[in-house]
């Protein structure tokens, strides 16, 4: 087919118009944010002291991160799926999630604290955390790849390594939910390290299929 | 050039808000520009520059199929330019040749370069006869016999809406197939 009948075809198909990529993403993480909590629910549940655990800031704290680290990595993920689009500008985004967690582990240090720091960070579920975040973030993860492949991501294992940020904060918010250590210490450990986990096989997923 | 891409971005909003013939003059303009840049790309990786009409095709159907990441304030070449790079380092990668290119390659074309023509495109032709007779047969009375989609509708004995839904895609498998090849 020569190039001038091609774009005439494109041309015809300019009726068509794509829904937004925002709205793909938003649909796909809503579908599959039941299977995520339906994993959680039937696996884990929430803590039974949550009423008490509510009046502890530290508590509150870990959904404040988790929150901050989906939001912020939703916003960077519909940036870079626009293909002239860079990390630059838009990183820094991601520090206001570690910001609160430095920010929790230095009033956490001004405070009398019963356990001593070890015992604080080692806590009680790391087990449970690195095998639970990891686990619930995949449907997430599949969702958010559906999405930004909706986009046009000309760094697809970077914005793939986002949407696995992405799916690591929503599912560490579930599992917050959970897990009775609530030390910013515990959580800058752990937590890290299950996302951290979640963003090397988004990377890794993202440079296959967000290619396009 | 900064008028050429001016104009560009303002083809592209009329096209859309629904503009087709606007939308049909902005592909035909920046085809040239894409054509030299890829010849360019070829050429730096040792490669036979009459395959650049392959490319411009896959940039085109690239360009047609994600035109919903365009942000209508921005400015259209950068967009262009970007869909049209990472097009061109795929179509390099496929061949075996990693190199880099410039994104200047694309903003530093001068008018007057060659715009002909090279060596007829074979791979959208190719992946053209593995699609669903109708949507092939669709495609063919658009694109090649220049039929309008009322025309192409009676013809077939569809509803204009069914030909658009096979028009589109059409469009869009072949644009998978060429990804996957």
């Amino acid at each position: 087919m020569e190039t001038d009948q091609l774009i005439r075809s494109l041309a015809a198909d300019n009726a068509h118009h794509a829904k937004p990529v925002g709205l793909v993403l938003a649909l796909a993480l809503l579908s599959a944010a039941p299977v995520s909590a339906a994993m959680f629910f039937a696996s884990l549940g929430v803590r039974p002291d949550v009423m008490t655990a509510m009046h502890n800031p530290f508590f509150d704290l870990k959904f404040a991160v988790t929150l901050a680290l989906a939001i912020s990595a939703i916003a960077i993920g519909l940036h870079l799926s626009r293909p002239e689009a860079s990390l630059r500008g838009w990183a820094w985004l991601l520090l206001i999630p570690a910001g609160l967690l430095v920010g929790g582990i230095a009033s956490e240090m001004m405070l009398p604290q019963r356990l001593p720091m070890m015992t604080r960070l080692v806590g009680n579920n790391s087990r449970a955390c690195l095998t639970a975040i990891p686990l619930m973030s995949l449907p997430l993860l599949a969702a958010a790849l559906i999405g930004l492949r909706h986009g046009a991501p000309t760094r697809p294992a970077v914005a793939g390594a986002i949407a696995g940020l992405l799916s690591a904060g929503l599912a560490a918010t579930l599992y917050a939910s959970h897990c009775t250590d609530d030390s910013p210490l515990f959580v800058a450990t752990w937590y890290t390290i299950a996302a951290a986990l979640v963003t090397a096989i988004g990377a890794l997923a993202g440079s296959k299929v967000l290619r396009f | 050039m900064r008028e050429r891409e001016d104009e560009w971005t303002g083809l592209m909003r009329l096209a859309v808000s629904g503009d087709n013939a606007a939308y049909h003059r902005l592909l035909r303009a920046v085809t040239p520009v894409l054509r030299a840049a890829a010849r360019r790309g070829l050429a730096r990786a040792g490669q036979p520059v009459d395959q650049s009409e392959d490319i411009v095709q896959d940039i085109l159907l690239a360009v047609h199929l994600k035109r919903h990441t365009w942000d209508a304030n921005a400015p259209f070449a950068p967009w262009l330019f970007a869909i049209a790079r990472n097009k061109l380092i795929d179509a390099l990668r496929r061949r075996g040749r990693r190199v880099f290119v410039n994104i200047d390659d694309f903003a530093d074309t001068l008018p007057g370069e060659p715009a002909v023509e090279t060596a007829p495109a074979g791979e959208v032709a190719a992946q053209l006869q593995s699609l669903p007779a109708r949507q092939r047969e669709i495609l063919q009375s658009i694109a090649v016999e220049a039929a309008s989609i009322k025309d192409t509708a009676a013809k077939f004995s569809m509803s204009e809406g069914a030909v658009r839904v096979a028009l589109h895609r059409g469009l869009a498998s072949l644009t998978a197939k060429l990804r996957e090849q």
